[in-house]
């Protein structure tokens, strides 16, 4: 029987052509086969942390229209809500991963990313995390799972380095500070670190007492007396929202203005505080991981939040819930398929420099921790913030010392 | 056989559909592993922690009429005693064990002798109760030891191959071992009830002064309800902390999970054998149901699915007062266990 | 620390634990007298606490003079839900108690949630950031006026139930149900009537409590459990009891946040509601119960 067969030199050029021409006309092509990938994000949108949750999604709400105008692969989001509950955000990401999720985001909450890490290890799914503050969670030996966002060792180096910067600009520097922190995951942790970390820098000031407080407290007026009763020359505080707004109110109504606040934490730049205190929210610098205003992307995100939430600025919870889906979307480009092992390996190299937060980008070390993190330095102007070091980075000059709080009107 | 003649013990008195059904259930539940997916395994494997910590909280209060408010005690110290073995020592989860049950029982121990002596009871002792779980939550928030509120986390090996002896592993080997551990609590619920403690705590839930006056030591007999409850309990917290590998005092012992684990009995029926297990599925089931509806309408709305939830447990607490079981028993047919 | 600040902590702990009475004060009632455990009691002050936020955000209306139309509807709400809801429930057991008024708990605080979101909202009243300095001591103003709110509700209401008629009967109902059957009184209307008042109660703490404190819908069960403490501290059905109580507990957290770490001072508040419970089981000023 004859057999018309194409000898496997001819087959193998028509084969090999046919790929050489596939990759020069790369890009396009593509894309065009390249389908939407399916992304969980997972975040507590109700529960005690629902206004965290919430303000997270606002970040991820507005991340597919500007990765498609940036010429990567379309994001299809798949939302879940943790509820706060980790019995939920686990159930939720099994839920995800059953319905197709081929790469989860999330959590925001310590326990609940812990727990969606481990099913997402177990599935082999790449887990990005937006926002997270243990720092165990990348030292458990994960393939697939990956943070970027800094530990609080990570903070606090690149909040010191900041501060020495400072203190250099305004040419003043406190000598005595007191420190107060929330005792919760995140304030705990930082705590912790400030033992091991602060002793390697020189720094100018002391701590003469710390002050942790229960972060569902309402009323902080003890807190604040004590911390007055110190008589330390600045306040160091990592706090939360809520108790930004509490703490700073004691702080008016028992006549207290430090020379200055120093916030390595959350709350102190966010919009509500800005909102509610007004003139009394002038003042409070804070070293936090934050956006690069110099950088494109930076004053893209800006706009297009402007437009899907009007009246809210541009803050960390929204830049990292962003910068955690165009870590993916590359990713997927880089990687050409969803296949999950694929996916995480190109996550791993991954190397954005432009990206949205401080720092020289986004790249990821063996651990799946983005150790190249740093923070960035705003001080409340005006009901605006804006960034006051390092002097390259510099919008202003800082205000040193702050105002005190019985002549603002 | 002593077994052949303990499972006659245990179960005459059992009509022939109720034997029958609870076979069927446990073959169904036996196999659930091989027809279903991974996200359907997570929630059995949650139903039946509830289920199991329900049974714990219902030998107090079903069959000794105390209410705890504060179990998630029993279930934190039993937690956090056994990871900290772990991660310190590398004892072994079920050595650990070892060693969480007595001090659960201890804890419970101390709440009871407490509450009991001075005559606290009712509403009060519920109060109580939730007093040394707050207490619990805000001093292990200050434990160094445990590294306080920054979470104890666990060492997370791999999960190429299941490890009993460590509880490391695949989510299946974990649903067995919460399915043989329900399984477990069920029989010793049944064999309590049908034991003299058994009668001696009915008697106590109907009418402690009769009893009192009928001879029975109401205190010893209370005693022995809140520390074997606790004791059970402490295998919760076991379980917890090798299933979630991280624990945070502001979790663990938090009030909501106290709330959590009255849930299921309190709807499945306080006091009878089978009600925990049955209101564990139930409120499980609604939930999850709750959120594959939305998800089909698209409703989006954070919030609505706690609502629709609450508004499903009115309902039912206002129609069914002793719970879903009784109700469904009468409606299956199925003749009266010994209550 | 110089004795200013024990001063001014000290102070400040009273003027709070009077408000902390005040908000636990409805609580009382109802328990005393109704026997009913309103475990939604938190909830139902946050609800109070929102309409006082959105008078106040709609039509600049001081949440001091909101007090009473506010209290107005929740003794309606309360009224409500006594007679239509709970009454059935006088008689079952505490678990039953406990999971209906645990569901509506829920579903109120997530329907807040869904209408006003979870971002904190407050009433920034133009006295807001006033404080009296006398001396070493300086107190703030909103704690202050809140504070003589608290005690003048506290009269009022202590009047009601001394002097009047219905508080009266509504004391008799408490004391024995089937006494006050037999001689005539409606207990079934009373019982409404007592929820409603206790309703009212939470309803004006709320509105005192947004000049101290911000509203988010999951506040509810902290304080719930807080007006508990201080129930059972001061002594159930006792409205002096009930700002004794509160006063205590909020001195005690203030001074012991002082002396060691705050974050640790609610223990102590839960020491105080064990060593009551073991000592003096009926309250500080409570009747012994039979």
């Amino acid at each position: 029987m004859t057999r018309i067969r194409i000898s496997p030199n001819r087959r193998d050029l028509l084969v090999g052509s046919a790929a050489a021409v596939a990759t020069m006309a790369a890009p396009s092509i593509l894309h065009a086969e390249l389908a939407p990938l399916k992304v969980g994000v997972l975040l507590p949108r109700s529960g005690f942390e629902a206004g965290i949750g919430q303000d997270c999604q606002r970040g991820a709400d507005v991340a597919p229209a500007i990765l498609k105008s940036l010429g990567l692969p379309a994001l299809a989001i798949m939302d879940a809500d943790t509820e706060s509950n980790v019995d939920t955000a686990r159930a939720r990401a099994e839920k995800l991963i059953n319905d197709g999720a081929q790469l989860l985001m999330g959590a925001f909450d310590s326990g609940q990313t812990a727990a969606i890490a481990q099913v997402a290890e177990q599935k082999g799914i790449p887990f990005i995390i937006n926002i997270a503050a243990a720092p165990d969670i990348t030292e458990q030996g994960y393939k697939f799972v990956f943070r970027n966002f800094p530990t609080a060792p990570m903070i606090l180096s690149s909040a010191f380095a900041n501060q020495l910067e400072l203190f250099g600009i305004v040419g003043a520097a406190p000598k005595t500070a007191v420190f107060m922190h929330v005792n919760d995951t995140f304030g705990t942790a930082m705590s912790k670190g400030i033992g091991v970390v602060m002793p390697k820098f020189n720094m100018p000031y002391t701590i003469v007492d710390e002050i942790a407080y229960d972060p569902a407290a309402r009323d902080l007026s003890v807190e604040v007396a004590k911390a007055k009763a110190a008589n330390a020359d600045a306040l160091l505080v990592v706090s939360r929202l809520n108790d930004a707004m509490l703490l700073t109110r004691e702080l008016v109504k028992q006549r207290w203005t430090p020379q200055a606040i120093m916030s390595m934490g959350p709350g102190w730049y966010e919009d509500q505080y800005l909102k509610t205190l007004g003139k009394l929210s002038d003042g409070p610098i804070s070293f936090d991981p934050f956006q690069d205003p110099n950088k494109k992307l930076s004053k893209v995100l800006e706009d297009a939040l402007a437009k899907s939430s009007p009246g809210v600025n541009l803050s960390t919870n929204h830049v990292y819930t962003f910068e955690a889906l165009l870590i993916a979307a590359d990713a997927y480009k880089r990687a050409g398929s969803a296949d999950p092992k694929a996916l995480a390996d190109a996550i791993r190299s991954t190397n954005i420099t432009d990206n949205v937060s401080v720092g020289p980008g986004i790249q990821f070390n063996a651990k799946g921790q983005n150790d190249k993190l740093k923070c960035g330095v705003i001080q409340n102007r005006g009901g605006k913030l804006v960034a006051v070091a390092p002097k390259e980075a510099a919008e202003a000059n800082a205000e040193w010392p702050m105002t005190p709080y019985q002549n603002r009107s | 056989m002593i077994m052949a003649r303990v499972i006659a013990r245990l179960s005459g008195n059992l009509s022939a559909p109720t034997l029958f059904l609870l076979a069927a259930l446990g073959l169904a539940l036996l196999t659930a592993p091989f027809f279903a997916n991974d996200y359907l395994l997570t929630v059995l494997i949650l139903i039946l922690y509830f289920a199991y910590a329900g049974q714990a909280w219902n030998i107090m209060m079903g069959f000794a009429g105390q209410l705890s408010l504060g179990h998630a005690i029993y279930v934190g110290l039993g937690a956090y005693v056994a990871a900290l073995l772990f991660t310190r020592y590398g004892i072994a989860p079920w050595l650990g064990l070892l060693a969480a049950i007595p001090v659960a029982t201890a804890c419970g121990a101390i709440i009871g002798f407490l509450a009991f002596r001075f005559g606290v009871a009712g509403v009060y002792f519920a109060i109580l109760t939730i007093a040394f779980a707050e207490f619990a939550r805000i001093g292990f928030d200050h434990l160094d030891i445990v590294n306080a509120s920054a979470g104890l986390f666990l060492p997370v090996a791999q999960y190429a191959h299941n490890d009993l002896w460590r509880l490391r592993g695949s989510p299946t080997m974990f649903y067995y071992v919460i399915l043989a551990a329900t399984a477990l609590a069920f029989v010793l619920s049944r064999a309590l009830l049908q034991s003299r403690i058994g009668y001696f705590w009915r008697a106590i839930r109907e009418d402690e002064i009769a009893a009192r006056a009928a001879g029975i030591d109401t205190f010893r007999y209370k005693m022995y309800a809140v520390m074997i409850s606790a004791a059970v309990t402490a295998f919760a917290g076991v379980f917890y902390a090798f299933f979630y590998n991280n624990l945070f005092p502001e979790q663990v012992f938090n009030i909501s999970r106290s709330i959590e684990i009255i849930l299921g009995p309190v709807i499945g029926g306080v006091g009878t054998l089978f009600g925990p297990i049955l209101g564990a599925f139930i409120l499980t089931g609604l939930a999850e149901t709750l959120n594959a509806v939305m998800l089909h309408f698209g409703l989006d709305l954070p919030g609505a699915k706690q609502v629709f939830y609450g508004i499903c447990l009115l309902i039912v607490v206002l129609a069914l007062p002793n719970g879903v079981w009784p109700w469904l028993k009468r409606r299956l047919g199925l003749a009266e266990e010994l209550q | 620390m110089s004795f200013d600040v024990y001063l001014n902590v000290a102070v400040g702990g009273i003027l709070t634990g009077l408000i902390y009475g005040l908000m636990a004060l409805g609580l009382s009632v109802v328990f005393g007298v109704v026997r009913v455990v309103n475990f939604a009691h938190g909830e139902m002050m946050t609800i109070a606490m929102y309409l006082a936020v959105v008078l106040f955000a709609q039509f600049h209306l001081d949440p001091l003079l909101m007090l009473v139309p506010i209290a107005a509807v929740l003794f309606v709400c309360g009224y409500a839900l006594q007679a239509g809801l709970i009454n059935p429930f006088i008689t079952r057991p505490e678990h039953s108690q406990f999971l209906l008024l645990v569901a509506l708990g829920l579903i109120i605080v997530n329907s807040l949630l869904i209408v006003f979101g979870p971002d904190a909202r407050s009433v920034q009243t133009s006295y807001a950031y006033d404080s009296f300095q006398i001396g070493p001591l300086i107190v703030d103003a909103s704690k202050l006026y809140a504070g003589g709110a608290a005690i003048l509700l506290t009269a009022l209401l202590f009047t009601f139930f001394r002097f009047t008629r219905t508080g009266t009967a509504i004391r008799a109902c408490a004391d024995n149900y089937t006494g006050a059957q037999v001689v005539g009184l409606n207990v079934k209307h009373l019982y409404a009537l007592t929820f409603a008042i206790g309703a009212a109660c939470v309803g004006a703490a709320g509105a005192i409590m947004t000049l101290v404190i911000d509203v988010t819908p999951m506040l509810g069960p902290t304080y719930t459990l807080l007006a508990f403490v201080i129930v059972v501290t001061g002594g159930l059905g006792s409205m002096p009891g009930a700002l004794l109580g509160g006063v205590l507990i909020g001195l005690t957290e203030a001074i012991a946040g002082l002396l060691f770490t705050p974050s640790a001072k609610s223990m102590f508040a839960f020491a105080i509601l064990v060593l009551v419970l073991l000592f003096r089981p009926q309250g500080l000023l409570g009747k012994r119960l039979a």
